[in-house]
């Protein structure tokens, strides 16, 4: 599998317009899958803005971003065009303290709640 | 396209020799593990390179014959 140039610039778009991206099935609010509801609660709970592309829409997304990143599986969490982890990791670092440190030390805004 | 506990665990001992593993059969439906790993092969990489070393260990089963698997890995002190 390889990865086409239209879908690598599209992905490009998306976590360069979004200073914190997940890549996700179903979105915020209806989350299609268990990994991808509990990261974008996390999120949630963070309070930071973040845009989310539901891959379920595009196969072309769903599978370019696993080449893309590296990564085989979904959700993923882009900050400022870095590439975070999926959901254990998340999970692992909301818990630890260090998402929301990085969130401050990137400069982006949260609100725990 | 499960995949049975047993042999997902010989196939990450194998790829893991000399480490702690555990698996765990999430739902008993042998397609939702958790699985931990404490290998020496994880020390001074980041927490993604520990994972992508375990993702590309299993060879493309992830998403194709294991649908979900919670990954916590940790490297010797």
């Amino acid at each position: 599998m390889e990865l086409d140039n239209t879908t690598k610039e599209n992905i490009e778009k998306m976590i360069g317009e979004n200073e914190v991206f997940l890549f996700m099935k179903g979105n915020p609010d209806f989350p299609m899958c268990g990994f991808s509801s509990v990261a974008s609660a996390i999120l949630k709970k963070c309070g930071v803005n973040f845009g989310h592309c539901n891959v379920l829409d595009d196969e072309k997304i769903r599978e370019g971003i696993k080449i893309f990143s590296n990564w085989p599986t979904i959700p993923q969490l882009y900050i400022q065009k870095e590439f975070v982890g999926g959901c254990d990791i998340m999970k692992e670092m909301a818990e630890s303290g260090e998402l929301i440190e990085l969130f401050n030390t990137r400069g982006i805004k949260t609100e725990i709640s | 396209m499960p995949i049975e506990q047993k042999k997902l665990e010989i196939l990450i001992a194998d790829k893991f020799p000399e480490s702690k593993i555990i698996v765990e059969d999430l739902a008993g439906d042998n397609n939702h593990y958790s699985v931990t790993i404490e290998s020496s092969k994880f020390n001074g990489l980041s927490r993604i390179q520990q994972h992508q070393l375990v993702y590309q260990s299993l060879e493309g089963l992830m998403d194709s014959e294991l649908h979900a698997m919670q990954l916590k890995t940790k490297g010797t002190t």
